[in-house]
C-alpha cells in the first residue's frame, strides 16, 4: 500500500460521513459537496492524497480533475502530506504591528525549518489575516487558533504538543 | 465621543451569551416574533425604512438588496450568509458568531420569511473552528426548539439551515466567489449581471447578506425601523462594528456611533486608549486592507459610509488599522501587496499579472534597490489593474482587482516622499524596526 492509499477503514468512515453531508443538498447538486467532502475526508486521511481525490471524486459524481483543481484553490487541503503539525503563522500587516516578524523568525529557528517547508513533526507556513487582529500576533496549528503571542507563550504551547 | 445604545454587541460578556436560554432572557427571538405577524413586503419595507447598509464592505442596503429578488420565482429563493471574514483588518463578525450565534439565525429566519427563502447557507471561513462549532450548537438549538424545521415557531414555513466552512480563500467572501464554492467548486468570481438575486445560487434567486447585516435585523424588527435609522445618520442606519488594530493601545472590537471619527476611536479612554507612548498617528486604513489609506490630517472623519467616500476612501468591512510615525508605510504597502498577490484568484489577467508584480517592485524599493522611474512603474502597473480616482472602476470581474489596486495608489499618493526617502538613501530609513511602536511584539 502507497503513503496515500484508502485502508478499508478510511473507506468506510468516509462512507458513513458522507450521506449526512448530502441531505443539505438538492439531490441534483451532488458535486455542491465537495468542500465538506474534502474536509471529511482529510480529517479522517491527515491530508488529501490522490487517491482520496479521486474517490472522493468518484462519490460526487465529478472528474478527479475537478477534485484536484478545489483542493489545490484552497489553502487548508493539504494535497501534499504535511508535517504532524501544520504551524499558520499570520503575518499580514495588523499582525506585523505587533510583532508577527519576531514571532515567525522565532518559530523558524525552534522548528529547525524555514517557513514553507516540512519535516516529520512540523510544517510551517506564513499565513494570511486570520481575522484576530485586535490580538495579535495570532497562529494556528492544526486549526486550533492562539492569540495575543508572546516568544514565551509560544514556547509554551510547542513544549505541550505530544 | 457620542454615547450610542447598544445593539449589536448588547450581550458580548455575558455569561453563556452563545445560548438559546441566554439570549432568548435578553429579549431574543422577539423581532422574529414581530416577523411572524407581518407579510414579507411588511418586512422588507420596514428593512428599507431601516437604513440598513451591508457590513461586508459595499454598503448597499440591504432592503434594497431584498427587492432584486424576482417576485414569485418557479426557482427556490436561498439566502447565502457571508462569514467569510478574511478583509485584512476585520474581526468582528468573529466575534458575533462566538458570543451571540443566536441573534445572527434569528436575523436568517427574518430574511428567510422577508425572501420567501427556505434554505439558507451559513459560509463561515475555514479557520473559524471554535466559531463555527458554536454556530452549529446553536442552529442545532434553533431545530430543537422549533425556530428551524418544519415550521418557524408555530408558522408554516419550512427553513433549513447549513453551514459550510471554507478552505482558506480570501476571494470567496466576494460574493459570486462564495456562490461558486459553495456549488462545490474553486472560487472564481462570476461576471454580473446577472446579480445574485436573480441568477445566484444553482441558478437561483439568492440574496448574500454578512454576519452583522443579518444580525441587525432581530432589533430593527422588534424596536422598527425608525427607532433604527434614527440610532444612525441621514443616510445610513444604526450603530456600527469597528474593529481597531495596528499601532494604538487598545485594539479590539467596538460598537459605535456612526458620528464617531477615527480620531475619537484611537484616542476616547473608551476606545482605543490612544497611542504607544511618545508615538503621533502618521497614517490609518479605515475600512480594511483595500479601502485607500488615510493621512494624520484626514482623521477627522466619521466611520460612516457616506463621509469616509468623500474622501476618496471607504467604510468597508470597519477594519480600522493605525500606523504610526515610526513605521515605515513602504513595508506597509509591500506587505499589503504580497495579500493580494497571494489572493488572486487568477481568472482575470491585470489582476493575476499586476498583482505580483506591484509586489516586487514595493520589495525593491523597500530594500533599497529602486529608481525614482519604479514609482511611475508602480502605479501604470495599479492603473492597468483599477485607475483612481474614481472609487470602483477597475478592469477585472471582482473588486479584488480594486482593492489590491487602491492601497497601492493612495499610499504613493499621499506619502511620495517616504517611497523617494528609501530610493535616494539606497535603504529602509527605519532600518532593524519598520513596524513601529509595538511591531517588536508583546515582549
Amino acid at each position: 500500500m502507497t503513503d496515500g492509499a484508502l485502508s478499508a477503514s478510511e473507506r468506510e468512515k468516509f462512507d458513513s460521513g458522507l450521506p449526512e453531508i448530502l441531505t443539505h443538498y438538492p439531490s441534483d447538486q451532488k458535486a455542491a459537496a465537495m468542500l465538506p467532502a474534502l474536509r471529511l475526508l482529510q480529517s479522517i486521511k491527515g491530508w488529501l492524497p490522490p487517491e482520496g481525490l479521486a474517490y472522493v471524486a468518484e462519490k460526487l459524481g465529478v472528474s478527479k480533475e475537478r477534485a484536484y483543481e478545489v483542493a489545490t484553490f484552497y489553502v487548508m487541503f493539504h494535497t501534499t502530506k504535511p508535517g504532524k503539525y501544520v504551524v499558520d503563522v499570520c503575518t499580514n500587516l495588523s499582525c506585523s504591528l505587533w510583532g508577527a516578524e519576531r514571532l515567525l523568525a522565532h518559530l523558524e529557528q525552534r522548528l529547525g525549518i524555514p517557513a514553507g517547508e516540512s519535516n516529520e513533526r512540523f510544517t510551517l507556513r506564513e499565513t494570511e489575516c486570520l481575522a484576530s487582529c485586535g490580538t495579535a500576533p495570532c497562529l494556528q496549528i492544526n486549526e486550533e487558533h492562539y492569540e495575543s503571542l508572546t516568544l514565551k507563550r509560544v514556547d509554551e504551547i510547542l513544549a505541550k504538543l505530544p | 465621543m457620542i454615547e450610542v445604545e447598544k445593539t449589536t454587541t448588547r450581550n458580548w460578556g455575558k455569561p453563556g451569551s452563545h445560548t438559546l436560554e441566554a439570549y432568548r432572557n435578553s429579549g431574543g427571538y422577539s423581532g422574529l416574533r414581530k416577523a411572524l405577524q407581518m407579510s414579507p413586503a411588511q418586512i422588507t419595507e420596514e428593512v428599507k425604512k431601516s437604513n440598513l447598509r451591508g457590513r461586508g464592505g459595499a454598503g448597499f442596503y440591504t432592503g434594497m438588496k431584498w427587492n432584486f429578488v424576482p417576485k414569485n420565482s418557479p426557482k427556490p429563493v436561498y439566502l447565502a450568509v457571508n462569514a467569510d471574514e478574511s478583509e485584512p483588518g476585520t474581526f468582528k463578525d468573529r466575534y458575533i458568531l462566538e458570543n451571540d450565534p443566536h441573534m445572527l439565525l434569528e436575523g436568517i429566519a427574518i430574511a428567510a420569511l422577508a425572501l420567501n427563502c427556505h434554505q439558507a447557507y451559513i459560509y463561515t471561513r475555514g479557520e473559524f473552528k471554535k466559531q463555527s462549532a458554536i454556530v452549529n450548537d446553536a442552529i442545532a438549538e434553533a431545530y430543537q426548539s422549533g425556530i428551524f424545521g418544519e415550521k418557524v415557531l408555530g408558522k408554516e414555513h419550512r427553513l433549513d439551515v447549513y453551514q459550510v466552512r471554507g478552505a482558506g480563500a480570501y476571494i470567496c467572501g466576494e460574493e459570486t466567489a462564495l456562490l461558486e464554492s459553495l456549488e462545490g467548486k474553486k472560487g472564481w468570481p462570476r461576471l454580473k449581471p446577472p446579480f445574485p438575486a436573480v441568477v445566484g445560487l444553482f441558478g437561483a434567486p439568492t440574496v448574500v447578506n454578512n454576519v452583522e447585516t443579518l444580525a441587525a435585523l432581530p432589533a430593527i424588527l422588534d424596536k422598527g425601523g425608525d427607532w433604527y435609522a434614527a440610532l444612525g445618520t441621514a443616510k445610513s442606519g444604526g450603530t456600527r462594528l469597528v474593529c481597531l488594530s495596528g499601532s494604538v493601545n487598545r485594539p479590539g472590537v467596538y460598537e459605535v456611533s456612526m458620528r464617531t471619527t477615527i480620531r475619537e476611536l484611537i484616542f476616547d479612554p473608551r476606545l482605543g486608549q490612544g497611542m504607544p507612548p511618545g508615538r503621533s498617528v502618521k497614517a490609518v486604513i479605515p475600512g480594511g486592507s483595500s479601502a485607500p489609506v488615510l493621512s494624520a490630517d484626514e482623521i477627522d472623519v466619521a466611520l460612516e459610509f457616506e463621509a469616509l467616500k468623500e474622501k476618496q476612501t471607504m467604510a468597508g468591512s470597519g477594519g480600522v488599522i493605525i500606523m504610526d510615525d515610526s513605521t515605515c508605510l513602504v513595508r506597509c504597502l509591500w506587505r499589503v501587496a504580497r495579500f493580494y498577490a497571494e489572493e488572486s484568484c487568477g481568472q482575470c489577467t491585470p489582476c493575476r499579472e499586476g498583482t505580483p508584480w506591484q509586489t516586487r517592485i514595493l520589495r525593491k524599493i523597500e530594500e533599497g534597490h529602486g529608481s525614482p522611474e519604479d514609482l511611475d512603474i508602480l502605479i501604470s502597473v495599479a492603473s492597468s489593474i483599477a485607475p483612481f480616482p474614481p472609487l470602483g472602476l477597475g478592469n477585472t470581474i471582482c473588486a479584488l482587482g480594486d482593492a489590491a489596486a487602491l492601497p497601492v495608489h493612495s499610499f504613493v499618493t499621499k506619502f511620495r516622499s517616504e517611497f523617494l526617502a528609501h530610493i535616494e538613501q539606497k535603504r529602509c530609513p527605519f532600518g532593524e524596526s519598520p513596524w513601529g511602536a509595538y511591531g517588536g511584539g508583546r515582549v
